[in-house]
C-alpha cells in the first residue's frame, strides 16, 4: 500500500491483526473475558485468543445470528463477550439480535467487524462492509469505534473491554500507515484527537481515512491552506466539541471515511454542525453504490476515496 | 446456593387458574395482547415458577439463579402474572399492564423484576438460552437455562442455529419448552408451514425429547422432575396444548391468538375458569 508514503508514514500492521494480538494479550487483565467468533477467526484475528485461552473461545460456526444472542446470554451469566466476524455478516446477518439482545439491554458485549469498506479488495461487494457504522449507530447507547491504524487499534481495543456496555468496533483487512507512532495510550472513548494542526479547513476521518486526510493536508498546505486534521476514532458518540471548534475556528469541515456517505462519520457531524456551528461542509465517502473486485488501491480511486479527492472537497468547502 | 422455591408445587392447577384469571383482566383492560398463546403456556409457567426454578423472588438477579427467557415474547402477559403471582412484585402492577410508565411491556421486557431477558422479535430466545448455557458449562456453576418457544417460531432459522450448536456443544443445562399449541398469528401451523414430524427433527439435532400433554399436571411434572432428560444433552419438552386454553370460546379459535375479551366475554371466561375443576 501506497497511501501515507508521500509524507514519510511507514507501513504498519492492519487494524484486524492489531485488534487480535491485542484481545490475546489482554486475556489475563481481563479474566471474565470470552470470544465467539462466526468460523473466520483466522480473518478476524480472534484465533490469536482462541489458541492462548482455548476454554474461553467457542466457534459458532457460520451463523451469526445464533453467534450474537449467544454472546448475549454469555455477558447475561457474568462474562465481558466478544462476538467477531466479518463486519458485513455482522451487522447485517444478525442486526435483530443485536437491537433485542446487545442494545435493549445494554448488555456488556463487544462486537468486533473485521473487513470493513472497500480496502478489502478482491473478494468483493458481498464482503465489503460498507453499511455497519450506520447501522451500529442506529443501536441506541451503542459506542462505534473505527480506529485508523494497528497502535490506535491496540488502544481502543483495551479502552472497549474496560467499558462496560455495548461497544461496535469496525477493523479492516489490508496493512495500514501508522499514524500514532509515538502510541495512542491517551486516546479516550469520544474524544477525537488532532492529528494535525490547522486555521483554513478541517478533515475529519476514521479509519484508512485519517492517512489520506494527512496526505491531502500536506498537498493543500503546499498550496497554503493550511487544514487541522481530527482523527475521529469514536463515530458514536461523536466528539461534539471537536466539531463545533472546528467549524468555529477553521469555517469548513470536510468528512472522510471508508463507508456509505449515508448514516455513517459525515452524517453525524453534519448533524453536529447544523445544530451547533453552521459552516460549509462537503463529504468524501462510498456514493451509494456497491462496489466491485479489484487490488484496494485502485478501488479506494475508483470510488473516490483519495488524497485527490479530500483535496477536491476542501477547496469546495472554502469556496 | 438458592433454596428450591418455598412456594409448593401441590396446587399447580390452583396456580395455573390464577394467572389465567390475571392474564384475562389484564388483556382486557390494556385491550390489547395475545390472549389465546398466554393461555396455553399457563399450566406449565405455574409448574416452572412453583418449585421447578431456583429462583429468589427477594433476589431476583442473583447471578446462580436458573434463568428462564420466555422466547415467545408476545405472551408476556402471561409471565407476568405468574411473577406477581410468586411474589416478584406487586400484583398491583398488573393493572397496568401495557400503559405508559409501566414497566410491564406489551412483550417480555427485562426491566421487570424476574424477567432474564426481553423478547418479541421471534427465534432470539433459544441463542440467549445457549450462551447462558454454554457460560454455566464453562464455569462449573449449576445453573440451568429454561427456553419456553412457540410453535410458530421455529419457523425462524436463529432457532435451529442454536439448536445445532447446543446438540454439538452438550448443553445439558439448556432446557427447551416448545408451547405446541398448533396455531400461529395466520392459522393452523401443519398449514402454514408444518413442523412435522417434530420430535424427529429435535433429536436428528441431538437433542433428548420428551413429549407431554402440556395440560396434564402429572406429566408436566413429571417431565420437569427430571432434567436433564438425558446427561450430556440438551433436552426439548414438546408439550402439546390448546390455544386459549381453560375458556371455552377461546379454545382452539385462530380468533383469539390476539383479541381482547370484552366486558361480557370477561365475566363469562373468569366464570368459566371458577366453575373448572
Amino acid at each position: 500500500m501506497n497511501i501515507g508514503k508521500s509524507i514519510g508514514l511507514e507501513l504498519g500492521q492492519s487494524t484486524r491483526f492489531a485488534f487480535g494480538e491485542e484481545l490475546a494479550a489482554l486475556g489475563d487483565v481481563f479474566p471474565t473475558l470470552v470470544v465467539v467468533d462466526g468460523d473466520v477467526g483466522n480473518s478476524t484475528r480472534t484465533e490469536v485468543f482462541g489458541k492462548k485461552y482455548p476454554e474461553r473461545f467457542f466457534n459458532a460456526g457460520i451463523a451469526e445470528s445464533n453467534m450474537v444472542s449467544m454472546a448475549a446470554g454469555l455477558a447475561l451469566s457474568g462474562h465481558i463477550s466478544v462476538a467477531s466476524s466479518f463486519a458485513a455478516f455482522l451487522t447485517c446477518n444478525a442486526y435483530d439480535q443485536i437491537r433485542m439482545g446487545v442494545g435493549f439491554p445494554h448488555a456488556n458485549v463487544k462486537l468486533v467487524g473485521s473487513h470493513c469498506g472497500i480496502s478489502i479488495g478482491e473478494d468483493g461487494p458481498s464482503q465489503m462492509g460498507i453499511e455497519d457504522l450506520a447501522l451500529m449507530s442506529s443501536i441506541p447507547q451503542m459506542v462505534v469505534l473505527a480506529p485508523c491504524d494497528g497502535v490506535s487499534t491496540r488502544a481502543l481495543t483495551r479502552k472497549m473491554l474496560e467499558y462496560v456496555g455495548p461497544v461496535y468496533m469496525r477493523t479492516g483487512r489490508p496493512d495500514v500507515p501508522v499514524i500514532y507512532k509515538d502510541g495512542a495510550a491517551a486516546l479516550e472513548i469520544g474524544t477525537a484527537n488532532r492529528v494535525r494542526e490547522g486555521k483554513d479547513a478541517t478533515i475529519i476521518a476514521c479509519g484508512l481515512m485519517v492517512a489520506i486526510a494527512l496526505e491531502a493536508a500536506a498537498e493543500l498546505a503546499k498550496r497554503g491552506v493550511e487544514c487541522r486534521v481530527l482523527d475521529m476514532h469514536t463515530v458514536k458518540p461523536i466528539d461534539r466539541a471537536a466539531i463545533v471548534a472546528a467549524a468555529r475556528e477553521t469555517g469548513a469541515i470536510v468528512t472522510a471515511e471508508e463507508h456509505l456517505l449515508d448514516g455513517g462519520l459525515g452524517s453525524a457531524v453534519a448533524r453536529v454542525v447544523t445544530e451547533e456551528a453552521p459552516c460549509k461542509m462537503a463529504f468524501v465517502g462510498v456514493r451509494d453504490t456497491y462496489a466491485e473486485s479489484g487490488k484496494p488501491e485502485e478501488l479506494l480511486a475508483k470510488y473516490g476515496l483519495t488524497t485527490a479527492e479530500v483535496v477536491a472537497a476542501v477547496e469546495r468547502a472554502k469556496r | 446456593m438458592i433454596p428450591n422455591s418455598s412456594v409448593p408445587a401441590s396446587n399447580p392447577s390452583a396456580v395455573a387458574r390464577s394467572i389465567r384469571k390475571s392474564l384475562l383482566r389484564m388483556v382486557h383492560h390494556a385491550n390489547a395482547s395475545h390472549v389465546g398463546g398466554g393461555l396455553s403456556i399457563a399450566d406449565v409457567l405455574a409448574h416452572l415458577y412453583g418449585g421447578v426454578l431456583r429462583v429468589d423472588p427477594s433476589r431476583p438477579n442473583d447471578p446462580e439463579r436458573d434463568r428462564l427467557i420466555l422466547s415467545k415474547g408476545h405472551t408476556a402477559a402471561a409471565l407476568y402474572a405468574t411473577l406477581a403471582e410468586r411474589g416478584f412484585f406487586p400484583s398491583e402492577w398488573l393493572d397496568h399492564y401495557g400503559e405508559e410508565h409501566s414497566p410491564l411491556t406489551g412483550h417480555t421486557n427485562h426491566l421487570v423484576p424476574g424477567v432474564d431477558a426481553s423478547t418479541g422479535a421471534l427465534g432470539h430466545g433459544l441463542s440467549l438460552g445457549c450462551g447462558i448455557a454454554l457460560a454455566m458449562q464453562r464455569d462449573r456453576r449449576p445453573a440451568r437455562a429454561f427456553v419456553v418457544l412457540s410453535d410458530g417460531e421455529l419457523d425462524e432459522g436463529s432457532t435451529w442455529e442454536a439448536a445445532l450448536f447446543a446438540g454439538h456443544h452438550q448443553l445439558e443445562g439448556l432446557i427447551a419448552i416448545v408451547d405446541y399449541n398448533q396455531i400461529q398469528s395466520f392459522g393452523n401451523v401443519c398449514e402454514i408451514l408444518d413442523l412435522e414430524p417434530l420430535a424427529d427433527k429435535w433429536r436428528a439435532f441431538r437433542w433428548q425429547v420428551v413429549e407431554i400433554d402440556g395440560h396434564d399436571h402429572d406429566q408436566i411434572a413429571g417431565a420437569l422432575a427430571r432434567l436433564p432428560a438425558k446427561a450430556g444433552s440438551p433436552t426439548v419438552i414438546l408439550a402439546r396444548t390448546v390455544k386459549g386454553k381453560g375458556v371455552s370460546f377461546m379454545e382452539g379459535e385462530l380468533l383469539w391468538h390476539y383479541r381482547s375479551p370484552d366486558g361480557a366475554q370477561l365475566e363469562r371466561a373468569l366464570r368459566e375458569l371458577d366453575d373448572s375443576p
